[in-house]
Protein backbone atom coordinates (compact mmCIF):
# COMPACT_ATOMS: atom_id res chain seq x y z
CA UNK A 1 0.00 0.00 0.00
CA UNK A 2 1.14 3.52 -0.55
CA UNK A 3 1.55 5.38 2.20
CA UNK A 4 1.92 9.26 2.95
CA UNK A 5 3.86 9.97 5.84
CA UNK A 6 5.94 12.59 7.44
CA UNK A 7 9.35 10.69 8.45
CA UNK A 8 11.64 11.15 10.84
CA UNK A 9 15.24 12.05 9.92
CA UNK A 10 17.32 9.59 11.68
CA UNK A 11 21.18 10.84 10.06
CA UNK A 12 22.29 12.89 7.48
CA UNK A 13 26.33 12.73 6.40
CA UNK A 14 28.07 13.74 3.11
CA UNK A 15 29.29 10.72 1.81
CA UNK A 16 31.20 11.79 -1.31
CA UNK A 17 31.42 15.66 -3.06
CA UNK A 18 27.28 17.02 -3.12
CA UNK A 19 26.11 12.97 -2.15
CA UNK A 20 24.31 12.64 0.47
CA UNK A 21 23.20 9.68 2.59
CA UNK A 22 19.91 9.92 4.54
CA UNK A 23 18.48 7.62 6.55
CA UNK A 24 14.38 8.03 7.41
CA UNK A 25 12.65 6.07 10.10
CA UNK A 26 8.58 5.65 9.67
CA UNK A 27 5.94 2.87 8.70
CA UNK A 28 5.78 2.99 5.21
CA UNK A 29 9.05 0.89 5.78
CA UNK A 30 6.95 -2.45 6.28
CA UNK A 31 4.91 -1.60 3.08
CA UNK A 32 8.74 -1.75 0.79
CA UNK A 33 8.41 -4.59 -1.31
CA UNK A 34 11.26 -4.96 -3.49
CA UNK A 35 15.05 -2.91 -4.00
CA UNK A 36 14.68 -0.64 -6.41
CA UNK A 37 11.34 0.61 -5.34
CA UNK A 38 11.83 4.53 -4.91
CA UNK A 39 9.72 7.32 -2.29
CA UNK A 40 7.88 10.84 -3.05
CA UNK A 41 9.64 13.30 -1.16
CA UNK A 42 8.31 16.88 -0.72
CA UNK A 43 11.27 19.04 -0.65
CA UNK A 44 9.75 22.20 1.20
CA UNK A 45 6.74 22.41 3.16
CA UNK A 46 5.45 26.04 1.33
CA UNK A 47 4.46 26.06 -2.52
CA UNK A 48 7.51 27.15 -4.25
CA UNK A 49 8.96 23.69 -4.90
CA UNK A 50 5.73 22.45 -5.86
CA UNK A 51 6.66 18.59 -7.34
CA UNK A 52 7.51 15.91 -5.40
CA UNK A 53 11.02 14.27 -5.96
CA UNK A 54 11.24 10.56 -6.45
CA UNK A 55 14.87 9.21 -5.07
CA UNK A 56 15.40 5.47 -4.62
CA UNK A 57 15.38 3.26 -1.70
CA UNK A 58 19.34 2.27 -1.45
CA UNK A 59 19.17 0.17 1.49
CA UNK A 60 16.26 -1.59 3.75
CA UNK A 61 15.96 -2.09 7.37
CA UNK A 62 12.52 -3.55 8.18
CA UNK A 63 13.63 -4.60 11.99
CA UNK A 64 14.23 -0.63 12.84
CA UNK A 65 11.24 1.34 10.47
CA UNK A 66 14.35 2.58 8.67
CA UNK A 67 15.67 3.29 5.34
CA UNK A 68 18.75 5.02 3.56
CA UNK A 69 18.35 7.16 0.38
CA UNK A 70 21.16 8.49 -1.35
CA UNK A 71 20.88 11.28 -3.73
CA UNK A 72 22.81 14.11 -5.48
CA UNK A 73 22.45 17.90 -4.13
CA UNK A 74 22.13 19.02 -7.70
CA UNK A 75 19.38 21.44 -8.01
CA UNK A 76 17.07 23.44 -5.89
CA UNK A 77 15.31 20.73 -4.39
CA UNK A 78 18.05 18.14 -3.39
CA UNK A 79 19.65 21.13 -1.87
CA UNK A 80 17.03 21.83 0.17
CA UNK A 81 16.95 18.53 1.17
CA UNK A 82 20.54 18.59 1.91
CA UNK A 83 19.72 21.47 4.97
CA UNK A 84 17.60 18.98 6.72
CA UNK A 85 18.85 17.57 10.23
CA UNK A 86 18.76 14.74 12.70
CA UNK A 87 15.03 14.83 14.37
CA UNK A 88 13.37 17.00 10.94
CA UNK A 89 10.78 15.25 9.81
CA UNK A 90 9.99 15.00 5.90
CA UNK A 91 7.03 14.11 3.81
CA UNK A 92 7.30 11.15 2.18
CA UNK A 93 4.95 9.19 -0.23
CA UNK A 94 6.15 5.54 -0.90
CA UNK A 95 6.56 2.98 -1.52
CA UNK A 96 6.27 3.46 -5.11
CA UNK A 97 6.74 1.55 -8.18
CA UNK A 98 7.86 -2.18 -8.84
CA UNK A 99 11.49 -3.25 -8.19
CA UNK A 100 14.04 -5.54 -9.26
CA UNK A 101 12.81 -9.34 -9.06
CA UNK A 102 15.33 -10.86 -6.69
CA UNK A 103 13.34 -14.37 -7.56
CA UNK A 104 14.75 -14.30 -11.09
CA UNK A 105 18.33 -15.71 -9.83
CA UNK A 106 18.72 -18.34 -8.10
CA UNK A 107 21.47 -19.12 -5.03
CA UNK A 108 24.14 -20.45 -6.61
CA UNK A 109 23.84 -18.45 -9.60
CA UNK A 110 26.38 -15.50 -10.46
CA UNK A 111 24.21 -11.80 -10.93
CA UNK A 112 26.03 -8.83 -12.79
CA UNK A 113 24.69 -5.37 -10.94
CA UNK A 114 25.61 -2.63 -13.30
CA UNK A 115 24.94 1.09 -11.82
CA UNK A 116 26.13 4.48 -12.89
CA UNK A 117 26.30 7.32 -10.62
CA UNK A 118 23.68 8.36 -8.84
CA UNK A 119 22.13 4.80 -10.11
CA UNK A 120 24.24 2.93 -8.08
CA UNK A 121 22.07 2.98 -4.71
CA UNK A 122 18.89 0.76 -5.44
CA UNK A 123 21.65 -1.82 -6.49
CA UNK A 124 22.83 -1.76 -2.82
CA UNK A 125 19.93 -2.84 -1.52
CA UNK A 126 19.63 -5.52 -4.55
CA UNK A 127 22.94 -6.38 -3.52
CA UNK A 128 22.11 -7.42 -0.03
CA UNK A 129 18.90 -9.43 -0.60
CA UNK A 130 20.33 -11.13 -3.47
CA UNK A 131 23.53 -11.91 -1.57
CA UNK A 132 21.36 -13.63 1.39
CA UNK A 133 19.85 -15.41 -0.76
CA UNK A 134 22.93 -17.29 -1.80
CA UNK A 135 23.66 -15.41 -5.41
CA UNK A 136 27.02 -14.40 -6.38
CA UNK A 137 26.84 -10.83 -7.02
CA UNK A 138 29.72 -8.84 -9.31
CA UNK A 139 29.04 -5.09 -8.95
CA UNK A 140 30.34 -2.83 -11.75
CA UNK A 141 30.26 0.74 -10.31
CA UNK A 142 30.91 3.43 -12.59
CA UNK A 143 30.89 7.43 -11.46
CA UNK A 144 32.25 10.79 -13.02
CA UNK A 145 35.34 10.86 -10.77
CA UNK A 146 37.04 9.52 -7.82
CA UNK A 147 35.31 12.71 -5.63
CA UNK A 148 31.34 11.48 -6.54
CA UNK A 149 32.76 7.55 -5.75
CA UNK A 150 30.45 5.94 -2.77
CA UNK A 151 29.49 3.45 -0.77
CA UNK A 152 32.79 1.61 -2.42
CA UNK A 153 33.46 -0.42 0.65
CA UNK A 154 29.83 -1.27 1.38
CA UNK A 155 29.79 -3.10 -2.08
CA UNK A 156 33.29 -4.61 -1.81
CA UNK A 157 31.80 -6.13 1.38
CA UNK A 158 29.08 -8.03 -0.78
CA UNK A 159 31.34 -9.36 -3.58
CA UNK A 160 33.41 -8.54 -6.34
CA UNK A 161 33.66 -4.54 -7.15
CA UNK A 162 34.86 -2.80 -10.14
CA UNK A 163 35.18 0.78 -9.80
CA UNK A 164 34.88 2.95 -12.65
CA UNK A 165 35.67 6.30 -13.64
CA UNK A 166 35.54 8.81 -16.49
CA UNK A 167 39.00 9.99 -15.39
CA UNK A 168 40.59 7.60 -14.17
CA UNK A 169 41.24 8.89 -10.88
CA UNK A 170 39.83 5.58 -8.99
CA UNK A 171 39.36 2.12 -10.50
CA UNK A 172 39.71 1.31 -14.21
CA UNK A 173 39.42 4.67 -16.42
CA UNK A 174 36.36 4.13 -18.75
CA UNK A 175 32.70 3.53 -18.93
CA UNK A 176 31.14 0.64 -16.97
CA UNK A 177 31.36 -1.41 -20.67
CA UNK A 178 35.25 -0.55 -20.63
CA UNK A 179 35.23 -3.47 -17.53
CA UNK A 180 32.67 -5.58 -18.99
CA UNK A 181 34.04 -5.80 -22.34
CA UNK A 182 36.81 -8.21 -19.89
CA UNK A 183 34.31 -10.24 -17.86
CA UNK A 184 33.12 -13.32 -18.35
CA UNK A 185 29.90 -14.12 -19.36
CA UNK A 186 29.30 -16.52 -16.84
CA UNK A 187 26.48 -14.84 -15.34
CA UNK A 188 22.72 -15.50 -15.08
CA UNK A 189 20.97 -12.23 -14.86
CA UNK A 190 21.82 -8.82 -15.03
CA UNK A 191 20.77 -5.86 -13.32
CA UNK A 192 21.25 -2.28 -13.80
CA UNK A 193 20.50 1.35 -13.11
CA UNK A 194 21.91 4.83 -14.05
CA UNK A 195 21.64 7.54 -17.41
CA UNK A 196 20.24 6.29 -20.37
CA UNK A 197 23.12 5.96 -23.11
CA UNK A 198 25.13 3.40 -19.71
CA UNK A 199 21.87 1.09 -19.96
CA UNK A 200 21.42 1.14 -24.11
CA UNK A 201 25.21 -0.33 -23.92
CA UNK A 202 24.25 -2.57 -21.01
CA UNK A 203 21.35 -4.48 -22.80
CA UNK A 204 23.36 -3.88 -26.36
CA UNK A 205 26.27 -5.74 -25.05
CA UNK A 206 24.35 -8.46 -23.08
CA UNK A 207 21.72 -8.75 -25.80
CA UNK A 208 21.23 -12.48 -25.03
CA UNK A 209 21.08 -12.35 -21.02
CA UNK A 210 18.22 -11.88 -18.68
CA UNK A 211 18.29 -8.56 -17.36
CA UNK A 212 16.18 -5.98 -15.93
CA UNK A 213 16.82 -2.26 -16.35
CA UNK A 214 15.87 0.77 -13.67
CA UNK A 215 14.82 4.01 -15.68
CA UNK A 216 14.22 7.33 -14.71
CA UNK A 217 11.77 10.15 -16.26
CA UNK A 218 9.89 13.64 -14.62
CA UNK A 219 7.82 13.29 -12.64
CA UNK A 220 4.21 14.66 -12.01
CA UNK A 221 2.44 12.38 -9.89
CA UNK A 222 4.24 9.55 -9.13
CA UNK A 223 1.41 7.14 -8.84
CA UNK A 224 0.21 6.43 -12.31
CA UNK A 225 -2.73 9.35 -12.64
CA UNK A 226 -0.80 12.16 -14.83
CA UNK A 227 0.89 10.21 -17.43
CA UNK A 228 3.77 12.54 -17.10
CA UNK A 229 6.18 9.76 -16.74
CA UNK A 230 5.35 7.45 -19.94
CA UNK A 231 8.24 5.58 -21.71
CA UNK A 232 8.01 4.23 -25.52
CA UNK A 233 7.91 0.45 -25.48
CA UNK A 234 9.79 -1.48 -28.20
CA UNK A 235 6.24 -2.80 -30.02
CA UNK A 236 5.49 0.15 -31.88
CA UNK A 237 1.40 0.01 -31.56
CA UNK A 238 -0.93 1.78 -30.41
CA UNK A 239 -1.00 2.59 -26.73
CA UNK A 240 2.47 1.62 -26.18
CA UNK A 241 3.79 4.41 -23.87
CA UNK A 242 4.24 3.05 -20.50
CA UNK A 243 4.81 5.04 -17.28
CA UNK A 244 7.62 4.70 -15.61
CA UNK A 245 6.32 5.46 -12.13
CA UNK A 246 3.95 2.33 -11.75
CA UNK A 247 4.33 0.47 -14.24
CA UNK A 248 8.28 0.55 -13.62
CA UNK A 249 11.13 1.80 -13.00
CA UNK A 250 12.33 -1.35 -13.22
CA UNK A 251 11.31 -3.03 -16.91
CA UNK A 252 12.85 -6.23 -18.03
CA UNK A 253 15.41 -5.76 -20.57
CA UNK A 254 14.25 -5.09 -24.46
CA UNK A 255 10.80 -3.81 -23.55
CA UNK A 256 11.46 -0.12 -23.69
CA UNK A 257 12.49 1.32 -26.72
CA UNK A 258 16.22 3.18 -25.74
CA UNK B 1 -28.54 19.21 7.04
CA UNK B 2 -26.01 18.77 4.56
CA UNK B 3 -23.73 22.05 4.91
CA UNK B 4 -21.59 21.07 1.66
CA UNK B 5 -24.04 20.29 -0.90
CA UNK B 6 -24.33 21.92 -3.82
CA UNK B 7 -26.92 21.52 -6.47
CA UNK B 8 -25.93 22.28 -10.10
CA UNK B 9 -26.99 21.03 -13.84
CA UNK B 10 -27.26 17.36 -13.76
CA UNK B 11 -24.85 17.34 -10.24
CA UNK B 12 -26.18 16.45 -6.96
CA UNK B 13 -23.34 17.21 -4.98
CA UNK B 14 -22.14 16.10 -1.36
CA UNK B 15 -19.74 19.01 -1.41
CA UNK B 16 -18.36 21.05 -3.59
CA UNK B 17 -14.59 19.67 -4.23
CA UNK B 18 -13.62 17.34 -7.72
CA UNK B 19 -10.50 16.40 -8.85
CA UNK B 20 -10.02 18.50 -11.90
CA UNK B 21 -9.12 16.60 -15.50
CA UNK B 22 -5.75 15.27 -16.18
CA UNK B 23 -5.12 15.32 -12.35
CA UNK B 24 -6.80 11.87 -11.46
CA UNK B 25 -6.31 9.69 -14.28
CA UNK B 26 -9.63 7.68 -14.37
CA UNK B 27 -9.68 7.24 -10.29
CA UNK B 28 -8.01 4.26 -10.14
CA UNK B 29 -4.83 5.46 -8.82
CA UNK B 30 -6.30 7.26 -6.25
CA UNK B 31 -8.75 4.78 -5.04
CA UNK B 32 -6.31 2.67 -3.80
CA UNK B 33 -5.08 5.42 -1.42
CA UNK B 34 -8.99 6.84 -0.22
CA UNK B 35 -12.87 6.13 -0.82
CA UNK B 36 -13.76 7.81 -3.67
CA UNK B 37 -17.45 8.45 -2.75
CA UNK B 38 -16.02 11.03 -0.11
CA UNK B 39 -15.57 13.42 -3.53
CA UNK B 40 -18.35 16.22 -4.63
CA UNK B 41 -17.73 14.68 -8.27
CA UNK B 42 -14.58 12.92 -10.11
CA UNK B 43 -13.62 14.74 -13.58
CA UNK B 44 -11.77 11.96 -15.37
CA UNK B 45 -9.09 12.59 -17.64
CA UNK B 46 -9.75 13.83 -21.17
CA UNK B 47 -11.43 11.32 -23.81
CA UNK B 48 -10.84 11.91 -27.32
CA UNK B 49 -12.02 9.68 -29.63
CA UNK B 50 -9.08 7.32 -30.94
CA UNK B 51 -6.57 6.62 -28.70
CA UNK B 52 -4.05 8.96 -28.29
CA UNK B 53 -0.53 8.49 -27.26
CA UNK B 54 0.04 12.55 -26.45
CA UNK B 55 3.72 14.20 -26.63
CA UNK B 56 6.96 12.97 -26.24
CA UNK B 57 9.26 13.30 -23.03
CA UNK B 58 9.80 15.64 -20.41
CA UNK B 59 6.33 15.96 -20.43
CA UNK B 60 6.81 17.99 -16.68
CA UNK B 61 9.07 20.86 -15.33
CA UNK B 62 8.39 22.63 -12.53
CA UNK B 63 8.53 26.39 -11.34
CA UNK B 64 8.22 28.64 -9.00
CA UNK B 65 5.01 28.27 -7.11
CA UNK B 66 3.83 25.86 -10.64
CA UNK B 67 4.41 23.22 -13.21
CA UNK B 68 4.17 22.98 -16.64
CA UNK B 69 2.76 20.33 -18.28
CA UNK B 70 2.47 18.91 -22.19
CA UNK B 71 1.12 15.56 -21.76
CA UNK B 72 -0.91 16.14 -25.09
CA UNK B 73 -4.55 14.17 -23.83
CA UNK B 74 -2.95 11.09 -24.03
CA UNK B 75 -5.54 8.31 -23.37
CA UNK B 76 -7.26 5.23 -24.16
CA UNK B 77 -9.89 6.86 -26.36
CA UNK B 78 -13.60 6.39 -26.41
CA UNK B 79 -14.08 3.03 -26.25
CA UNK B 80 -11.59 2.16 -23.79
CA UNK B 81 -12.77 4.49 -21.33
CA UNK B 82 -16.42 3.03 -21.92
CA UNK B 83 -15.21 -0.54 -21.33
CA UNK B 84 -12.43 -0.29 -18.95
CA UNK B 85 -12.30 3.23 -16.99
CA UNK B 86 -16.46 4.18 -16.44
CA UNK B 87 -17.65 0.89 -15.07
CA UNK B 88 -14.89 0.53 -12.44
CA UNK B 89 -16.08 3.72 -11.53
CA UNK B 90 -19.67 2.55 -10.97
CA UNK B 91 -18.82 1.00 -7.17
CA UNK B 92 -18.35 4.42 -6.04
CA UNK B 93 -21.43 7.19 -5.23
CA UNK B 94 -19.94 10.17 -6.99
CA UNK B 95 -20.85 11.91 -10.29
CA UNK B 96 -18.91 11.96 -12.88
CA UNK B 97 -17.82 14.88 -15.03
CA UNK B 98 -16.18 13.34 -18.42
CA UNK B 99 -13.89 15.73 -20.12
CA UNK B 100 -14.23 15.33 -23.86
CA UNK B 101 -11.36 16.50 -26.35
CA UNK B 102 -11.34 16.37 -30.22
CA UNK B 103 -9.44 18.01 -33.18
CA UNK B 104 -12.32 18.68 -34.81
CA UNK B 105 -16.22 19.32 -34.13
CA UNK B 106 -17.33 15.58 -35.18
CA UNK B 107 -14.65 13.99 -33.08
CA UNK B 108 -16.65 16.23 -29.84
CA UNK B 109 -19.83 15.22 -30.97
CA UNK B 110 -19.22 11.49 -31.45
CA UNK B 111 -17.40 11.12 -28.07
CA UNK B 112 -19.97 13.02 -26.57
CA UNK B 113 -23.13 11.03 -27.65
CA UNK B 114 -21.34 7.86 -26.63
CA UNK B 115 -19.79 8.80 -23.32
CA UNK B 116 -23.07 10.94 -21.96
CA UNK B 117 -24.99 7.38 -22.28
CA UNK B 118 -22.49 6.32 -19.22
CA UNK B 119 -24.54 5.27 -16.62
CA UNK B 120 -22.48 7.14 -14.19
CA UNK B 121 -21.74 10.13 -16.10
CA UNK B 122 -23.92 13.20 -14.81
CA UNK B 123 -22.03 15.67 -16.77
CA UNK B 124 -19.99 16.70 -19.77
CA UNK B 125 -17.03 19.11 -19.35
CA UNK B 126 -15.58 20.21 -23.17
CA UNK B 127 -12.50 20.40 -23.78
CA UNK B 128 -11.94 23.56 -26.29
CA UNK B 129 -9.33 24.62 -24.24
CA UNK B 130 -5.86 22.57 -23.97
CA UNK B 131 -2.98 24.62 -25.11
CA UNK B 132 -0.92 21.00 -25.71
CA UNK B 133 -2.36 19.80 -28.99
CA UNK B 134 -1.92 21.01 -31.65
CA UNK B 135 -5.01 21.19 -33.52
CA UNK B 136 -8.26 21.27 -32.23
CA UNK B 137 -7.98 22.20 -28.63
CA UNK B 138 -7.33 25.93 -28.43
CA UNK B 139 -8.49 27.29 -31.10
CA UNK B 140 -12.07 26.28 -30.07
CA UNK B 141 -11.63 28.06 -27.09
CA UNK B 142 -10.13 30.81 -28.65
CA UNK B 143 -12.82 32.53 -31.23
CA UNK B 144 -15.87 33.44 -29.57
CA UNK B 145 -18.25 31.78 -32.70
CA UNK B 146 -16.42 28.75 -33.04
CA UNK B 147 -16.76 28.20 -29.06
CA UNK B 148 -20.55 28.74 -29.59
CA UNK B 149 -20.95 26.18 -32.59
CA UNK B 150 -19.55 23.38 -31.26
CA UNK B 151 -21.12 23.91 -27.72
CA UNK B 152 -24.68 23.96 -29.46
CA UNK B 153 -23.25 20.77 -31.44
CA UNK B 154 -22.61 19.30 -28.64
CA UNK B 155 -25.77 20.13 -26.75
CA UNK B 156 -27.87 18.73 -29.50
CA UNK B 157 -26.43 15.26 -29.10
CA UNK B 158 -25.32 14.76 -25.22
CA UNK B 159 -27.73 13.31 -22.95
CA UNK B 160 -26.42 14.89 -19.72
CA UNK B 161 -25.64 18.46 -19.07
CA UNK B 162 -22.61 20.13 -20.77
CA UNK B 163 -19.85 22.52 -18.74
CA UNK B 164 -17.51 24.03 -21.63
CA UNK B 165 -14.16 24.35 -20.00
CA UNK B 166 -12.28 28.18 -20.63
CA UNK B 167 -9.08 29.10 -21.24
CA UNK B 168 -7.29 31.50 -19.93
CA UNK B 169 -4.96 32.56 -22.85
CA UNK B 170 -7.02 35.11 -24.53
CA UNK B 171 -7.65 38.53 -24.53
CA UNK B 172 -11.41 38.18 -23.15
CA UNK B 173 -12.74 35.37 -21.29
CA UNK B 174 -15.75 37.33 -21.14
CA UNK B 175 -16.67 36.82 -24.96
CA UNK B 176 -15.84 33.17 -24.76
CA UNK B 177 -18.17 32.48 -21.44
CA UNK B 178 -21.31 34.52 -23.11
CA UNK B 179 -20.09 32.85 -26.58
CA UNK B 180 -21.16 29.25 -25.11
CA UNK B 181 -23.54 30.49 -22.82
CA UNK B 182 -25.54 31.61 -26.36
CA UNK B 183 -24.23 27.91 -27.47
CA UNK B 184 -26.26 26.44 -24.48
CA UNK B 185 -23.71 25.38 -22.26
CA UNK B 186 -25.46 24.82 -18.65
CA UNK B 187 -22.41 25.53 -16.91
CA UNK B 188 -18.63 26.76 -16.98
CA UNK B 189 -15.38 25.46 -15.93
CA UNK B 190 -12.26 27.49 -15.58
CA UNK B 191 -9.80 28.19 -15.97
CA UNK B 192 -7.45 25.25 -18.10
CA UNK B 193 -3.90 25.88 -18.01
CA UNK B 194 -2.20 29.06 -18.59
CA UNK B 195 0.94 28.99 -21.64
CA UNK B 196 4.15 29.02 -20.48
CA UNK B 197 7.86 27.83 -21.02
CA UNK B 198 11.02 27.08 -18.78
CA UNK B 199 14.65 27.13 -20.20
CA UNK B 200 17.42 24.76 -19.00
CA UNK B 201 19.82 26.75 -17.22
CA UNK B 202 22.31 24.76 -18.83
CA UNK B 203 21.88 24.28 -21.89
CA UNK B 204 19.34 27.15 -22.25
CA UNK B 205 16.72 24.98 -24.38
CA UNK B 206 13.76 24.23 -23.43
CA UNK B 207 13.18 21.49 -21.02
CA UNK B 208 9.83 20.40 -22.05
CA UNK B 209 9.70 18.35 -25.17
CA UNK B 210 6.74 20.42 -26.84
CA UNK B 211 8.69 23.83 -26.01
CA UNK B 212 5.68 24.97 -23.89
CA UNK B 213 3.76 23.75 -21.72
CA UNK B 214 0.50 24.61 -19.37
CA UNK B 215 1.15 26.36 -16.45
CA UNK B 216 -0.59 25.29 -12.88
CA UNK B 217 -0.62 25.31 -9.47
CA UNK B 218 -0.46 27.85 -7.36
CA UNK B 219 1.22 30.22 -9.28
CA UNK B 220 -1.85 30.74 -11.61
CA UNK B 221 -4.31 31.35 -8.72
CA UNK B 222 -4.52 34.89 -9.22
CA UNK B 223 -5.53 34.82 -12.34
CA UNK B 224 -8.25 32.14 -12.06
CA UNK B 225 -9.70 34.41 -9.13
CA UNK B 226 -10.22 37.47 -11.64
CA UNK B 227 -11.95 35.47 -14.53
CA UNK B 228 -13.77 33.65 -12.47
CA UNK B 229 -14.78 37.07 -10.52
CA UNK B 230 -15.66 38.71 -13.94
CA UNK B 231 -17.18 35.71 -16.09
CA UNK B 232 -19.38 34.98 -13.28
CA UNK B 233 -20.87 38.30 -13.01
CA UNK B 234 -21.04 38.15 -16.69
CA UNK B 235 -23.04 35.07 -17.37
CA UNK B 236 -26.24 33.46 -15.57
CA UNK B 237 -24.71 29.64 -16.30
CA UNK B 238 -22.83 28.20 -12.67
CA UNK B 239 -19.23 28.48 -12.78
CA UNK B 240 -16.81 25.58 -11.19
CA UNK B 241 -13.69 26.81 -10.65
CA UNK B 242 -9.91 25.82 -10.11
CA UNK B 243 -6.60 26.84 -11.12
CA UNK B 244 -4.25 26.83 -8.06
CA UNK B 245 -6.63 25.26 -5.23
CA UNK B 246 -4.36 23.95 -2.65
CA UNK B 247 -6.34 23.99 0.61
CA UNK B 248 -9.56 25.21 1.93
CA UNK B 249 -8.60 28.52 2.25
CA UNK B 250 -8.31 28.95 -1.36
CA UNK B 251 -11.52 26.71 -2.16
CA UNK B 252 -13.03 29.95 0.04
CA UNK B 253 -11.40 32.09 -2.03
CA UNK B 254 -13.16 30.66 -5.26
CA UNK B 255 -16.29 30.25 -4.26
CA UNK B 256 -15.95 34.13 -3.23
CA UNK B 257 -14.98 34.84 -6.58
CA UNK B 258 -17.89 33.32 -8.16
CA UNK B 259 -17.10 29.52 -8.32
CA UNK B 260 -20.25 27.47 -7.31
CA UNK B 261 -17.58 24.37 -6.83
CA UNK B 262 -14.22 23.96 -7.19
CA UNK B 263 -11.80 21.13 -8.65
CA UNK B 264 -8.16 20.75 -7.31
CA UNK B 265 -6.01 19.99 -9.97
CA UNK B 266 -2.07 20.00 -9.40
CA UNK B 267 -2.17 20.19 -5.85
CA UNK B 268 -3.32 15.75 -5.40
CA UNK B 269 0.41 15.26 -6.55
CA UNK B 270 1.46 17.46 -3.94
CA UNK B 271 -0.83 15.67 -1.62
CA UNK B 272 -2.88 12.65 -2.50
CA UNK B 273 -5.18 13.01 0.15
CA UNK B 274 -5.93 17.08 -0.68
CA UNK B 275 -9.09 16.60 -1.70
CA UNK B 276 -10.35 14.33 1.11
CA UNK B 277 -8.61 16.55 3.70
CA UNK B 278 -10.06 19.65 2.45
CA UNK B 279 -13.47 18.67 2.48
CA UNK B 280 -12.93 17.56 6.31
CA UNK B 281 -11.68 20.80 7.40
CA UNK B 282 -14.91 22.64 5.41
CA UNK B 283 -17.40 22.64 8.05
CA UNK B 284 -15.14 24.25 10.61
CA UNK B 285 -13.93 26.68 7.89
CA UNK B 286 -17.77 27.46 7.57
CA UNK B 287 -18.16 28.50 11.58
CA UNK B 288 -15.24 30.14 11.77
CA UNK B 289 -17.11 32.65 8.88
CA UNK B 290 -20.30 32.06 10.35
CA UNK B 291 -22.16 30.74 7.65
CA UNK B 292 -24.94 28.14 7.92
CA UNK B 293 -24.35 26.81 4.12
CA UNK B 294 -21.82 26.77 1.74
CA UNK B 295 -23.82 28.10 -1.22
CA UNK B 296 -23.95 31.63 1.17
CA UNK B 297 -19.91 32.15 0.06
CA UNK B 298 -20.70 32.53 -3.81
CA UNK B 299 -19.81 35.48 -5.10
CA UNK B 300 -19.80 37.38 -2.06
CA UNK B 301 -16.71 39.36 -3.29
CA UNK B 302 -18.84 41.48 -5.61
CA UNK B 303 -22.49 41.15 -3.70
CA UNK B 304 -23.48 43.92 -1.28
C1 LIG C 1 12.55 6.52 -10.15
C2 LIG C 1 13.64 7.53 -9.88
C3 LIG C 1 14.59 7.28 -8.90
C4 LIG C 1 15.60 8.20 -8.63
N1 LIG C 1 16.51 7.90 -7.65
C5 LIG C 1 17.47 8.80 -7.34
C6 LIG C 1 18.41 8.54 -6.30
O1 LIG C 1 18.37 7.49 -5.64
N2 LIG C 1 19.32 9.49 -6.03
C7 LIG C 1 19.39 10.67 -6.73
O2 LIG C 1 20.24 11.50 -6.44
N3 LIG C 1 18.53 10.93 -7.73
C8 LIG C 1 17.57 10.03 -8.05
N4 LIG C 1 16.68 10.32 -9.07
C9 LIG C 1 16.82 11.61 -9.76
C10 LIG C 1 16.20 12.70 -8.90
O3 LIG C 1 14.80 12.51 -8.82
C11 LIG C 1 16.46 14.09 -9.48
O4 LIG C 1 17.84 14.31 -9.51
C12 LIG C 1 15.82 15.15 -8.61
O5 LIG C 1 14.42 15.09 -8.72
C13 LIG C 1 16.28 16.52 -8.98
O6 LIG C 1 15.64 17.42 -8.13
P1 LIG C 1 16.27 18.82 -7.78
O7 LIG C 1 15.36 19.53 -6.88
O8 LIG C 1 17.67 18.64 -7.32
O9 LIG C 1 16.39 19.49 -9.21
P2 LIG C 1 15.56 20.68 -9.84
O10 LIG C 1 16.18 20.93 -11.13
O11 LIG C 1 15.47 21.79 -8.85
O12 LIG C 1 14.16 20.01 -10.02
C14 LIG C 1 13.18 20.59 -10.78
C15 LIG C 1 12.20 19.51 -11.20
O13 LIG C 1 12.79 18.65 -12.14
C16 LIG C 1 12.68 17.31 -11.73
N5 LIG C 1 13.90 16.60 -12.11
C17 LIG C 1 15.12 17.14 -12.27
N6 LIG C 1 16.00 16.18 -12.62
C18 LIG C 1 15.32 15.01 -12.68
C19 LIG C 1 15.68 13.67 -12.97
N7 LIG C 1 16.92 13.32 -13.27
N8 LIG C 1 14.70 12.72 -12.91
C20 LIG C 1 13.43 13.06 -12.61
N9 LIG C 1 13.04 14.31 -12.32
C21 LIG C 1 13.97 15.28 -12.35
C22 LIG C 1 12.53 17.38 -10.23
O14 LIG C 1 11.93 16.23 -9.66
C23 LIG C 1 11.70 18.61 -10.09
O15 LIG C 1 10.36 18.34 -10.29
C24 LIG C 1 15.67 9.42 -9.36
C25 LIG C 1 14.73 9.68 -10.34
C26 LIG C 1 13.72 8.76 -10.61
C27 LIG C 1 12.71 9.07 -11.66
C1 LIG D 1 -0.77 17.07 -15.74
C2 LIG D 1 -2.01 17.81 -16.11
C3 LIG D 1 -2.89 17.26 -17.05
C4 LIG D 1 -4.06 17.92 -17.41
N1 LIG D 1 -4.91 17.35 -18.32
C5 LIG D 1 -6.09 17.96 -18.60
C6 LIG D 1 -7.04 17.33 -19.46
O1 LIG D 1 -6.83 16.20 -19.93
N2 LIG D 1 -8.20 17.99 -19.74
C7 LIG D 1 -8.47 19.23 -19.20
O2 LIG D 1 -9.53 19.79 -19.48
N3 LIG D 1 -7.60 19.82 -18.37
C8 LIG D 1 -6.42 19.23 -18.05
N4 LIG D 1 -5.55 19.84 -17.17
C9 LIG D 1 -5.90 21.15 -16.58
C10 LIG D 1 -6.52 20.97 -15.18
O3 LIG D 1 -7.72 20.25 -15.23
C11 LIG D 1 -6.78 22.34 -14.51
O4 LIG D 1 -7.67 23.06 -15.30
C12 LIG D 1 -5.52 23.17 -14.35
O5 LIG D 1 -4.42 22.35 -14.02
C13 LIG D 1 -5.65 24.27 -13.29
O6 LIG D 1 -5.88 23.74 -12.01
P1 LIG D 1 -4.73 23.43 -10.93
O7 LIG D 1 -3.88 24.66 -10.85
O8 LIG D 1 -5.45 23.10 -9.67
O9 LIG D 1 -3.96 22.29 -11.45
C14 LIG D 1 -4.36 19.18 -16.81
C15 LIG D 1 -3.50 19.72 -15.87
C16 LIG D 1 -2.33 19.06 -15.50
C17 LIG D 1 -1.42 19.67 -14.47
S1 LIG E 1 4.35 10.59 -12.66
FE1 LIG E 1 2.22 10.73 -12.96
S2 LIG E 1 1.90 8.96 -14.20
FE2 LIG E 1 3.95 8.74 -13.60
Amino acid sequence: MIIQESMLVQSQREIAHNIFEMKLQGKLVQEIQAPGQFIHIRVSEAFDMLLRRPISIASIDQENDEITIIYRAEGDGTRSLSKRNEGDRVDVLGPLGNGFPVEETNAGEVAYLIGGGIGVPPLYELSKQLTAKGVTCVHILGFQSENVVFYEEEFKALGETHIVTVDGTNGTEGFVTTVMQNLSEQFATYYSCGPQPMLKAVQEMYANKKGYLSFEERMGCGVGACFACVCQTTERAEANYIKVCSDGPVFPAGVIAI
Amino acid sequence: MNRLSVELPGLHLKNPIMPASGCFGFGQEYGKMYDLSLLGAIMIKATTLEPRLGNPTPRVAETPSGMLNAIGLQNPGLAGVMENELPWLEQFDVPIIANVAGTETADYVEVAKVISTAPNVQALELNISCPNVKEGGITFGTDPLIAEELTAAVKAVSKVPVYVKLSPNVTDVKEIALAVERGGADGITMINTLLGMRLDEKTGKPIIANVTGGLSGPAVKPVALKMIYEVSQTVDIPIIGMGGIMNVQDVIDFLSAGASAVAVGTANFVNPFVCPTIIEELPGKLDELGVEHISELVGRSYRS
